[in-house]
């Protein structure tokens, strides 16, 4: 699986981000080696459109959108953010470039000052960037801490640990939107919460999607939750992208083997749908030493030894679904082997 | 305990509870973690205990393990393992069952399994421990519980290390741990999750427990690992003839992995049934809310998720009536006054704790007045 390639990006007008041939690489200690965490991604965003990027831990989702934010600098790539290279900016220059690009984290409680009342880590953005006087910040803050269905009175007298975890969730998400950005990139948003809570928050992004005229980056691992939001679709493996395509298509035709068993990987709530045969053993190899070629083929039911040599590139299948696999479950010129799952 | 001499059948419950309560002393109050809970698992049986964070799946579990602290807490009601009350039993007298009888799985191995100990040694020390710490009586009881549930080779008391490594050795192949001999010379920091959780389950397994606890085995773990750790429960549990009572919030998992399900909420089991019938056939409005606030894949993109409004009760001051009263859309005056009782469904083996289930007339008119104001959403059509 490889992830390189760049059949996918688009050239249109309104793209807003531009990712191409990231690397993200961190050395273990002092041993020389290092971490291949994002191995030389492409991707791009539309303005407006949300972007889901799903894959299992350690497979450089997180990193990519650290990545976006310069958290930090990635090794090599550009990062064209509404006309600008993120990566040629200089400190301050990039400070001011994240009020337009805005992060929300998994973890809503340690993600907000305990010491601090809630109205106040909802102004703090406000007031570094001196937006307006203090009576127009707080009107700003009361109305959108209303948008995200907390009440601005009960936020000015508490503290974080005094709301429960979707709460801090949509406090998060009221301060990532005080100063107005053009893109949020959402890490894993609903993870930690409880289902009847997630569905509220996940309900939460796409009205205030609309409303603020968002675009939004969805990292997750639950790949129900990003199906539910996201336009299009890139499936991330040990730090390449395998497989690009709408949401839609994606799980209708999934063509990575990779993709495949993912999907077929997720319990289903409904005891008549037979449990399927886990149709992948073992765990992803270590990213400090990838496997030569397709990173995935020591795990594929489908690898040859053109696999295990030859790193495949992206390709286009069908009108807007790109796949990066010599042996895909569809649209190759290799013959179509048996699906497992 | 004492030996099971009667050939005990297989109807009778293996666990029992009877209207358990755990009261937590806390600054706030008393906190109602666990109220009332009755359960029964047979021998070779499932039970998932599915929730929401706060609902007490969890100090069930604990509490019929007597896994509990006994300083601030409140204990009533009773546990039954085997037809004998266990629930006033020492943490010291329990040290029989732990292992032995009953084992658990923990949602994180990397805190449940000791840091600086080679996960070899902790298996052996199960081992040694629970099987060699009591007298020559010990050993026949043991012996005669692992015929019970049809272990091999049955252990040895008073076994030396390299005898219990050599067990140990095998549990890792049963739990497919790939080198097992060079695993067993590992930390857990130089496991993955899967490995960690294979090794505690590995450790669990060690004694011949009849009764495996799983809380919330594959929280931490990545999709394709889940459904892997998963299969290996299911198995074990399969082949070992053991009882086990899953406790997750993730209703696809204990979908495909139990026989029975009990929904809880508030400290209490809202609805029980076998899991076919409890999906097919829901009674309790908060469990059909719980089912329809998952996002699944064969919805469309963008469809708008069905939620449930507010948050979970307060567990030091629950509601008066009915605990999920305030958040149903089904609520009417009765259920915030008075509590409803479980009540029996037509459907065999199941109960409820609801006055107007899913599919009563007021159930039904209240529906109709909701799809008129466009509030319901059926799960088919949610966009």
């Amino acid at each position: 699986m490889a992830g390189t390639g760049k059949a996918h990006l688009r050239n249109t007008d309104d793209v807003l981000l531009r990712v191409e041939d990231l690397v993200v690489e961190f050395p273990v200690g002092r041993t020389g080696l290092k971490v291949n965490a994002v191995s030389g991604i492409s991707f791009d965003v539309l303005k407006g459109e949300t972007l889901g990027i799903v894959g299992e831990s350690g497979c450089g989702k997180s990193t990519t959108g650290r990545a976006i934010m310069q958290l930090p600098s990635p090794t090599s790539g550009s990062i064209v953010f509404d006309g600008t290279n993120l990566t040629a900016l200089s400190g301050e220059a990039m400070r001011e470039a994240r009020t337009k690009i805005q992060m929300i984290f998994q973890d809503p409680i340690s993600s907000l000052n305990p010491r601090r009342n809630v109205r106040d880590i909802v102004l703090e953005p406000l007031s570094i960037w001196n937006r307006g006087t203090k009576a127009e910040q707080l009107a700003t803050v009361d109305k959108i801490l209303e948008h995200v269905g907390i009440d601005p009175e009960r936020a000015a007298e508490s503290k974080p640990h005094q709301f429960s975890g979707g709460q801090c969730q949509r406090i998060s998400i009221a301060r990532s939107l005080v100063l107005n950005p053009q893109m949020i990139i959402c890490d894993e948003p609903v993870s930690a919460l409880d289902v009847s809570v997630q569905a509220q928050v996940v309900n939460l992004l796409e009205d205030l999607k609309k409303e603020f005229g968002l675009t939004l980056i969805f990292i997750a691992h639950d790949l129900a939750v990003v199906k539910n939001i996201s336009d299009r679709i890139a499936v991330m493996y040990l730090g390449k992208i395998c497989e690009v395509s709408s949401s839609e298509d994606l799980y209708r035709n999934p063509a990575h083997p990779y993709t495949d068993v993912l999907l077929s990987s997720i319990p289903v709530p409904d005891p008549t749908v037979a449990v399927k045969k886990v149709s992948v053993e073992g765990e992803p190899p270590s990213p400090v030493s990838p496997p030569a070629g397709c990173r995935f083929n020591t795990r594929c039911p489908n690898a040859s030894d053109r696999c295990r040599s030859e790193e495949p590139t992206l390709r286009e299948i069908e009108p807007g679904h790109f796949v990066a696999c010599h042996h895909p479950l569809f649209g190759g010129e290799a013959p179509v082997t048996v699906r497992n799952s | 305990m004492n030996p099971p001499d009667v050939v005990r059948s297989e109807a009778e419950p293996l666990v029992e509870t009877v209207e358990i309560k755990t009261h937590f002393k806390t600054p706030r109050g008393i906190a109602r973690a666990v109220d009332g809970v009755s359960i029964q698992i047979r021998r070779g049986q499932s039970l998932g205990v599915v929730g929401e964070s706060g609902s007490g799946k969890t100090v069930l579990s604990r509490s019929i393990m007597g896994l509990l602290p006994r300083n601030g807490v409140i204990r009533e009601g009773s546990v039954r393992y085997q037809g004998q009350e266990i629930g006033n039993r020492s943490s010291k007298e329990m040290r029989a069952i732990w292992g032995r009888e009953m084992a658990m799985i923990f949602q994180d191995p990397m805190t449940s399994l000791n840091p600086v100990m080679k996960v070899g040694k902790q298996i052996t020390e199960s081992l040694r421990l629970h099987l060699g710490m009591s007298a020559s009586e010990a050993m026949t009881i043991a012996e005669k519980l692992f015929r019970d549930v049809r272990i091999p080779e049955p252990l040895h008391l008073g076994m030396s290390a390299s005898e219990a490594m050599t067990i140990a050795e095998k549990l890792f192949r049963d739990v497919r741990i790939p080198e097992p001999t060079r695993r067993l010379n590992q930390y857990p920091h130089e496991l993955s999750g899967g490995m960690r959780q294979r090794v505690m389950i590995a450790i669990a397994l060690a004694c011949g427990p009849n009764m495996l606890f799983a809380d919330e085995p594959t929280t931490a773990l990545d999709v394709t690992v889940q459904a892997q750790i998963l299969e290996l429960i299911s198995e074990q549990k399969r082949d070992r003839n053991m009882s086990l009572l899953l406790v997750t919030h993730n209703l696809g998992v204990v979908a495909g992995y139990t026989d029975e399900i009990a929904v809880m909420y508030g400290g209490k089991i809202v609805e029980k049934a076998p899991t076919k019938t409890l999906f097919a056939d829901t009674k309790m409005p908060y469990t059909e809310a719980l089912l329809r606030s998952i996002p699944r894949l064969d919805q469309p993109s963008h469809s708008r998720l069905a939620t449930i409004p507010g948050r979970p009760p307060d567990i030091v001051h629950p509601p008066k009536g009915c605990r999920f009263a305030p958040r149903c859309a089904y609520v009417r005056e009765l259920c915030l006054n008075e509590e409803p009782e479980l009540q029996q469904a037509s459907t065999p083996d199941h109960t409820y704790r609801c006055f107007y289930p899913v599919g009563s007339p007021e159930y039904l008119e209240r529906k109709v007045e909701l799809t008129r104001k466009g509030e319901f959403v059926s799960t088919g059509d949610m966009s």
